[in-house]
């Protein structure tokens, strides 16, 4: 198709007008802050001149004026927050205790059919695989690697090969893996790297994806193959950040590696570990594109993030879709707190 | 320092003002119709008097299919002077309900779901069609047809392009070639099936990947065979749960479905044995055929386009479609869909231009400009340019049709569009008749 300017008119239309409340919204900003601090300076500049000149006592600042301008900087800040963050919490909590069409009360019945109705319990189960799995793989997997390429010749080389698909969307891994998934007849050339493997090897060529419980190891692959980098540079990192002089002591007192890593580099970079697993586990509870795009959902392999997304805006279930939002919240909600405290922590100390 | 700061700010100011300016500028432009009065404006001579009017339409439809809507009304826009504003969006079943509860309503809609279209009514969202409206449907369309936007008694609006779905594809020049018949009973078609599975080639070839809506193929097989082995009535029962998704009369369907689909010696020519229907795409599933891999494909009428380039769709070309054959040949119970033109607003300028679209006036011009099939009796035939189109034609307009509409578009979307899609998948993935039919009725609530 040709690209006509004539046709999209009406899209750059509105893209200027993008634009132009944009540049009116930040312009308007910036100079409110241009003007209104050289304002007060001006007004203090003219009181201290009065002051001098009239041999008054200098006027004191007042304190209450810091909080107000305080505030005022917040106001945006939190307004946002409130709108997009605060409020749809509390309407989808109220949303998981009413009905499809959000009319009537109907109490716990949401949250008694996820975990009365097959399929839906299936979905609690798989996403209890994958939280399980893939961070504690994935760091793993990271951990090891890390260690081994520590000043290893070409570290940088080997590095960036496991970082490499950090860079790829999960849509993208998603539809990248069902290729090496893929399946063709017997008869036919396999198009797919792993059935084409077990063809060369002498065996028959599988529906990978079909089969439960494998495909939802398979995909979970998939996402350690995404998060391994993730878990590896942070590693790495904390490990070059062990201070020389105790591995030196260490060194001395005549450590083998399996004892340096254990009692050196493990305590050392603990805090780093504790950050990577939970970063994952979140990012893990939240799966939804590697699912949707490999299987969507079919064979056995569905989540709670697709599952809440199909109740909710595919088949107008409000109430069950709200109560899958609401109990994948209560999920992430202890691995937050941990992170804060944990954090916390590590600032005190 | 101040100096710097004040011209500073001026920069600033200046850049905001030019800025709000530009806002303001608006672009308008009026057209007027100066045709009204010559001969070829007489037909539209009940429409008129709503000179410069405006209404919007919002449908899924659009691209190639865009122009070709608008190509279909600009006659009945230049003589009475009403311009029609079509919006076509790729999220259409989604974004609608967004714009209707956000006040933003279009003045019509072509909804293909009944049963989003009874959400809507039932919400008190929808405009009764006028009288006007009513009379031309009830003139141009089947009962059969009508009762799908007709929610309590009160009528919504008529249908607008149709599909059958009730097709099997085949290679008319295989078929010649090999000397076998276009079977006419559902027994013709298993003796067939046999025929050609002896022959060495596995007679079907199916598929009912497609992304997101994944095991919709597979819907309007079970639909099919419902209206075969139950017949209409139940089916209707069936599609408004009447009787219960896992009824024995359900199972018996989907079970002489199973005859085909899962077995083994019958699919999945080109692709493999019976799972790799799961995952081959229902867009290629039919391309076997022009391969020699199988013969038969059961897919509708717009499958037309799906084809290779290059092959000719045609009675004695490469690919051709026949009727899917009936258990009893007497009957003729026929599986399709459509759209239908409902309003959300009650100007009367909304309410010819649902008149015009359901008269034979506007079937006639938009068919022949082609790739459209429509159920309005007025159609004439012989303005339908393309051959599967003319079947398509042919079969909606016989008096012996039976036609009903495509079943999981009228179950609640839970069900419809979620666990009937998914239970097919399922269901061709291993799992049994009884387990999938009681999965499916559990979410029906």
């Amino acid at each position: 198709m040709e690209f006509d300017f004539a046709a999209e008119q009406p899209k750059f239309l509105m893209l200027m007008y993008g634009l132009i409340a944009f540049v009116a919204v930040v312009g308007g900003l910036l100079l409110l802050l241009d003007v209104v601090p050289t304002w007060f300076a001006r007004r203090r500049e003219a009181q201290l001149v009065a002051a001098s000149a009239s041999g008054a006592p200098v006027p004191r600042r007042r304190k209450q004026r810091e909080g107000v301008f305080a505030f005022f900087f917040l106001l945006p800040t939190l307004l946002l927050l409130t709108i997009g963050l605060v409020v749809p919490a509390i309407r989808t909590t109220l949303l998981s205790f009413m009905d499809a069409r959000s009319t009537n009360w109907v109490g716990l019945d949401n949250y008694g059919w996820m975990f009365a109705e097959d399929s839906i319990f299936r979905v609690l189960i798989n996403t209890l695989i994958w939280v399980l799995l893939v961070p504690l793989v994935a760091s793993g997997f990271g951990l090891i690697y890390a260690v081994l390429v520590d000043r290893a010749r070409f570290e940088s080389v080997a590095k960036s090969l496991i970082f490499l698909p950090m860079a790829i969307s999960f849509v993208g891994a998603a539809i990248i893996w069902k290729f090496v998934y893929a399946y063709r007849g017997d008869e036919q050339d396999q198009i797919g790297l792993l059935n084409q493997i077990v063809v060369s090897l002498g065996g028959e060529p599988k529906q990978w994806l079909l089969e439960s419980p494998l495909n939802t190891f398979l995909l979970i692959v998939i996402m350690v193959w995404i998060q391994a980098g993730f878990a590896m540079v942070v590693l790495s990192a904390a490990i070059k950040a062990i201070p020389a002089d105790i591995i030196e002591a260490a060194r001395l007192d005549g450590t083998t590696p399996w004892q340096m890593f254990w009692r050196i580099t493990m305590p050392s970079i603990r805090p780093a570990l504790i950050v990577v697993v939970v970063t994952i586990s979140i990012a893990t509870l939240k799966v939804f594109d590697i699912v949707r795009t490999a299987t969507n959902g079919n064979y056995d392999t569905n989540v709670i993030a697709t599952e809440m997304y199909n109740q909710a805006f595919r088949y107008g279930e409000n109430g069950q879709g709200s109560a899958l939002a609401v109990f994948l919240f209560v999920l992430v909600l202890p691995l937050v707190i941990y992170q804060i405290r944990n954090l916390r922590k590590q600032r005190e100390g | 320092m101040a100096f710097a700061r004040s011209r500073q700010a001026l920069a600033i100011a200046g850049v905001l003002g030019l800025a709000l300016g530009a806002t303001a500028c608006g672009t308008g432009n009026d057209k007027k119709s100066d045709k009204a009065g010559s001969a070829e404006c007489a037909a539209y001579e009940k429409y008129s008097g709503h000179d410069g009017k405006k209404v919007t339409i919002y449908s899924s439809i659009r691209d190639v299919e865009d122009e070709r809507l608008k190509q279909s009304w600009k006659e009945f826009e230049d003589c009475t002077g009403i311009k029609i504003d079509h919006e076509g969006s790729g999220e259409f079943e989604a974004q609608l309900p967004v714009r209707v509860d956000g006040g933003n309503a279009p003045d019509l809609a072509f909804i293909p779901q009944p049963g989003l279209l009874k959400r809507f009514a039932d919400a008190g969202k929808l405009k009764p069609a006028s009288a006007d409206t009513k009379a031309m449907a009830e003139a141009n369309y089947s009962p059969d047809w009508l009762k799908y936007s007709t929610v309590d008694g009160k009528f919504y609006g008529a249908p607008l392009g149709s599909n059958v779905k009730s097709f099997v594809w085949y290679s008319p020049k295989m078929f010649q070639e090999k000397g076998w018949q276009v079977p006419q009973t559902w027994d013709d078609l298993i003796k067939l099936s046999d025929q050609i599975a002896a022959s060495g080639t596995k007679p079907w070839c199916a598929g009912i990947e497609s992304g997101d809506a994944t095991g919709w193929p597979a819907t309007d097989w079970l639909e099919d065979l419902m209206l075969r082995t139950a017949g209409p009535e139940v089916y209707d029962q069936w599609t408004t749960h009447g009787i219960p998704f896992n009824d024995p009369k359900v199972a018996e369907a989907l079970d002489k479905v199973g005859t085909i689909l899962k077995n083994e010696k019958y699919v999945n020519g080109g692709f493999g044995g019976v799972k790799s229907i799961a995952t081959t795409s229902f867009q290629e599933a039919g391309t076997p055929i022009t391969s020699g891999k199988c013969a038969l494909h059961r897919q509708a009428s717009f499958y037309a386009n799906q084809w290779p380039e290059g092959t000719k769709v045609a009675e004695d070309g490469d690919v051709f479609a026949f009727y899917f054959p009936g258990i009893d040949p007497a009957q003729k119970p026929v599986l399709g869909g459509g759209e239908f033109v409902t309003a959300f607003a009650d100007r009367p300028e909304v309410q010819a231009v649902q008149t015009y679209l359901a008269s034979g006036e506007y079937a006639n011009s938009r068919a022949k400009i082609g790739d459209w099939v429509s159920a309005n009796k007025k159609l004439d035939i012989n303005n339908v340019p393309n051959p599967v189109d003319k079947l398509s034609v042919g079969i909606l307009q016989d008096p012996k049709t039976v036609f009903r509409f495509d079943g999981s578009d009228l179950m609640p979307a839970a069900v419809g569009t979620g666990t009937f899609w998914k239970g097919m998948v399922a269901w061709i993935n291993g799992k049994d008749t009884k387990t999938v039919l009681n999965d499916i009725e559990g979410s029906w609530k």
